[in-house]
């Protein structure tokens, strides 16, 4: 144990001569480049933030600050492909939450603008080497827009990897409300079904005021008065920005795809867990998938008990493209886990490793510049002593387009704090 | 109904009829957590192990599981869960002590296969964190398919819950099951006073008894005192027959029970949650309660702010019996899981990691001499996993309870084609039967 610590004091060392260099070489690494090669004992030159080689041997530049990697592992950073990093702290303190706004149609919400860069739980989601997360607002039916950002940087412009990238949408649902706390009346399927009915009514008068918008703005119309809402819509209309869409079961993703169709428009499915029928048309219409907690319970009670375990191998073997995502912001840092959940139940390692990695980079179309070891791309890394993706293993180091960062958290320091009161 | 309850035990018993026979798992890498581990094979006898051993006699007659390269660990015990019970919160008064689990448990619950199918054995089902002192609670083995009084761990201590901090005092300021009163405490303070209030009348009940029993031994002529089935309980916890299963989150909540107890001259046996545990640990361990708390949890609510996944570590170095437990469905079905991030955040070995899902729950329920670690004379509560318990990549295979297969992976694949093909010939059924009887 002492000799650990002391190891890992070595390697801070070298790290802090590295803190002002530009130009880091990174030695003797296993590395594992996320693009199908490994390289055992290799090398990678880092220069203004981005990953300048890789290779089993290279020579280090002058002024170089070399980090000698022996017996550590080299992965990608890991991305979260949903998360509330940074809009929300303290889950039952109100003053804290920032993700749900008042009114059903938002689109010109900014997550990106209300991200805290102070927030505790962006050191704690780092430390288990994710280096970036898709932060998202989620109330409403169209919440507001989704960015990427770094887990690292003095202000949210600093962070910010892919401003603005997506929309959420929240389609709507037939769902009973059931009496229990804070209401004593349940309603039944018919008053449900009504609900539903309405809400996509207004869903659809919504995207077509905004569809005779865009039109009106490209017609040239002098008088007209620019609507930040409907200005949000633009790039989901042409088809630019996907909506992020959450549907869970069989019937609402058919729903969001026949919808999707209709109005052409570019999605993403989130939160799918019982796609049922509906998986042919994920397959057929290449729709990308951010899939929620592996762990998680059946949805029915006679449901296979490891439905939910198994759900990331059946869409692998049908084809479709998918990233993980924590849909949460305590249990971030739990999102290696939840990709080696998958695995215990059929899906290939490398698949996981993908899927928080390149896959979720490609996803939110920053595929030429994150999520694999290649030149060229930002460098964001981990050093650890093993598979990231088993809880035993230890991340020892990170880089944050090419700069090393801290793994300290509020957690680290407290720990520390009480190691040191005397027995 | 009586009858139809007949058949099934007799169906049920069926089954355990096999339970005679001594049953063999050979070849595996045995994870007893309190003796090391070895490769060789374990030997099952009346529901018992027998032996574990490298190399073991094979009794004529016995069934033979080949386990080769398979992991076996002790069945696993959560100390904290709410899954079998058709009610948690009895959330009107600040001490319910009255009211128990035992009366509620669901023997249907889904969730018991659930739990049993990521290698929970026993369980300790607790009342909810709504009252200062809540209802008593039920420890359980996951004998899925069994009647309610089989899922009883055999002469189990009972236990009682006591809840401190936001749950307990959260009606002191928000009413709500549409009731309009506020309920006492709204405060920490409160929530002190209630319980002392309480111990001081458990006292003087106790007293009266005591008199009375005196009085009786004399051979004098007296009347019994007035039976109260909410102190009752408080005085078996008086006199160490009831143990303390208190829901706590900060350290001056956790330290003032302590005290409290102290004074009372009851023990407090174990910390539920206890997240800001490791900052009063030496005093924990002083009381010696034990500690029972997330891997991971934090910052759900204020009083979970502080909370650090180093919690668990912290408090084990110093001294203090820790377990890890789910308090969540979902999360109890892979606590072997939870116990690895006690690998990673404090650096505990394999086997104290271990330790915390198995043979510490069972200490801190006093059933140690019965579950928790693979050891010859122990219940056969054994849980098989394709690959090492601490490794996220492992899924368990089978699930041993009293050296009877309640779970096995292969099995429960093929039974649910058989339920599916059975489910679609009756929604078939169904579809064929509706428009007849719909009006045209």
């Amino acid at each position: 144990m002492k000799k650990l610590s002391m190891a890992v004091a070595g390697i801070a060392m070298a790290f802090g001569a590295a803190m002002a260099q530009d130009t880091i070489l990174i030695r003797n690494a296993h590395i594992h480049t996320g693009a199908g090669q490994e390289i055992p004992g290799g090398f990678v030159l880092i220069q203004k933030g981005k990953i300048a080689g890789v290779g089993a041997k290279l020579a280090a530049p002058k002024g170089a600050a070399i980090i000698d990697a022996k017996g550590m592992h080299l992965y990608p950073g890991m991305i979260d492909s949903a998360t509330a990093i940074g809009l929300t702290e303290i889950g039952a303190v109100r003053e804290t939450n920032d993700t749900n706004e008042l009114g059903e149609f938002n689109p010109q919400l900014r997550a990106l603008i209300a991200v805290n860069p102070e927030s505790e739980h962006i050191d704690v989601t780092r430390a288990n080497g994710i280096t970036s997360v898709m932060t998202l607002p989620a109330g409403g039916i169209i919440s507001g827009q989704g960015s990427l950002i770094h887990l690292d940087g003095w202000t949210w412009e600093e962070m910010s990897l892919a401003p603005n990238v997506t929309i959420r949408l929240n389609f709507p649902v037939i769902a009973p409300i059931s009496a229990g706390p804070g209401n004593r009346s349940s309603s039944g399927y018919e008053d449900a079904r009504k609900r539903y009915e309405e809400q996509l009514d207004r869903l659809r008068l919504f995207l077509e005021e905004a569809r005779r918008y865009e039109k009106a703005k490209r017609a040239g119309t002098t008088a007209m008065q620019s609507d930040p809402k409907f200005e949000a819509m633009l790039p989901v209309l042409t088809g630019k920005t996907p909506l992020f869409v959450f549907a869970a079961k069989e019937r609402a993703i058919l729903d969001v795809i026949q919808f999707a169709r209709r109005e052409k428009l570019k999605i993403i499915l989130a939160g799918v867990r019982e796609p049922g029928k509906a998986l042919a048309e994920i397959v057929k219409d290449k729709i990308p998938v951010i899939l929620p907690e592996t762990h998680s319970l059946p949805l029915e009670e006679d449901d296979a008990y490891d439905s939910q375990y198994t759900l990331p191998a059946e869409l692998h073997q049908a084809g479709v493209k998918f990233a993980f995502g924590s849909f949460d912001t305590q249990f971030s840092r739990n999102l290696p886990y939840q990709a080696a959940a998958a695995v215990a139940f059929g899906l290939p390692k490398d698949v996981a490793l993908k899927a928080v990695t390149s896959n979720a980079a490609e996803i939110w179309g920053l595929g030429s510049q994150l999520g694999t070891i290649e030149e060229g791309k930002l460098a964001d890394l981990i050093l650890t002593d093993g598979d990231p993706l088993e809880a035993r293993t230890q991340i020892r180091q990170m880089f944050i387009a090419g700069k090393p960062v801290s793994l300290e958290s509020r957690h680290t320091r407290l720990y520390e704090k009480y190691s040191k009161r005397p027995q | 109904m009586k009858t139809l309850r007949l058949l099934a035990a007799l169906a049920a018993m069926a089954p355990g009829a096999l339970q005679g026979a001594d049953i063999v798992i050979q070849n595996a890498k045995i994870l007893t957590v309190t003796r090391g581990s070895l490769e060789g094979s374990i030997l099952i006898s009346n529901g018992k192990i027998a032996q574990v051993g490298e190399k073991l006699m094979i009794p004529a007659g016995a069934q033979v599981v080949e386990a080769s390269g398979r992991y076996v660990m002790p069945g696993i015990i959560d100390c904290h869960s709410h899954i079998a019970a058709d009610a948690i919160n009895e959330g009107s008064v600040s001490v319910s002590s009255m009211v128990g689990i035992e009366d509620v448990l669901n023997p249907e619950d889904i969730d018991i296969y659930r739990a049993l199918a990521g290698g929970v054995t026993t369980v300790n089902v607790l009342h909810g964190s709504a009252n200062a002192i809540g209802g008593k609670c039920s420890v359980i083995k996951t004998r899925w398919g069994k009647s309610v009084r089989e899922l009883l761990f055999e002469g189990a201590t009972p236990g009682i819950k006591f809840a401190l901090g936001e749950n307990p005092k959260r009606r002191g300021s928000t009413p709500s099951f549409g009731a309009t009163a506020l309920r006492y405490p709204a405060t920490r303070m409160g929530v002190e006073d209630v319980i002392r209030e309480a111990f001081t009348e458990a006292r003087k009940y106790r007293a009266e008894w005591k008199a009375y029993d005196a009085r009786k031994a004399k051979g004098e002529r007296a009347l019994p005192p007035r039976r109260d089935l909410k102190l009752e309980p408080l005085v078996e916890i008086l006199e160490g027959k009831r143990f303390v299963h208190a829901h706590c989150y900060r350290a001056d909540e956790i330290l003032m029970l302590l005290r409290l107890a102290d004074e009372f001259g009851f023990k407090i046996r174990t910390l539920q949650h206890v997240l800001e545990g490791y900052k009063v640990a030496n005093e924990i361990k002083a009381h010696g309660a034990g500690a029972s708390t997330f891997s991971d949890w934090w910052s759900y609510k204020v009083e979970a702010y502080d909370a650090i996944p180093y919690n668990a570590a912290l408090m084990h170095k110093r001294g203090v019996l820790v377990s890890l437990n789910s308090d969540s469905a979902e999360l109890m079905r892979h606590l072997n899981l939870e116990a690895a991030k006690a690998v990673k955040y404090g650096g505990l070995t394999e086997d104290e990691a271990l330790a915390l899902v198995t043979i510490n729950p069972a200490k801190q329920l006093a059933i140690d001499s019965r579950v928790g670690s693979i050891e010859a004379g122990k219940d056969a509560d054994l849980v098989l996993f394709d690959q090492h318990p601490l490794s996220n990549y492992s899924k368990v295979v089978k699930v041993f309870i009293d050296g009877e297969l309640y779970f096995d992976r292969e099995a429960d694949e093929k039974a649910r084609i058989k339920d599916e093909l059975r489910k679609r010939s009756l929604e078939e059924k169904q579809k064929k039967q509706t428009p007849a009887r719909r009006p045209a």
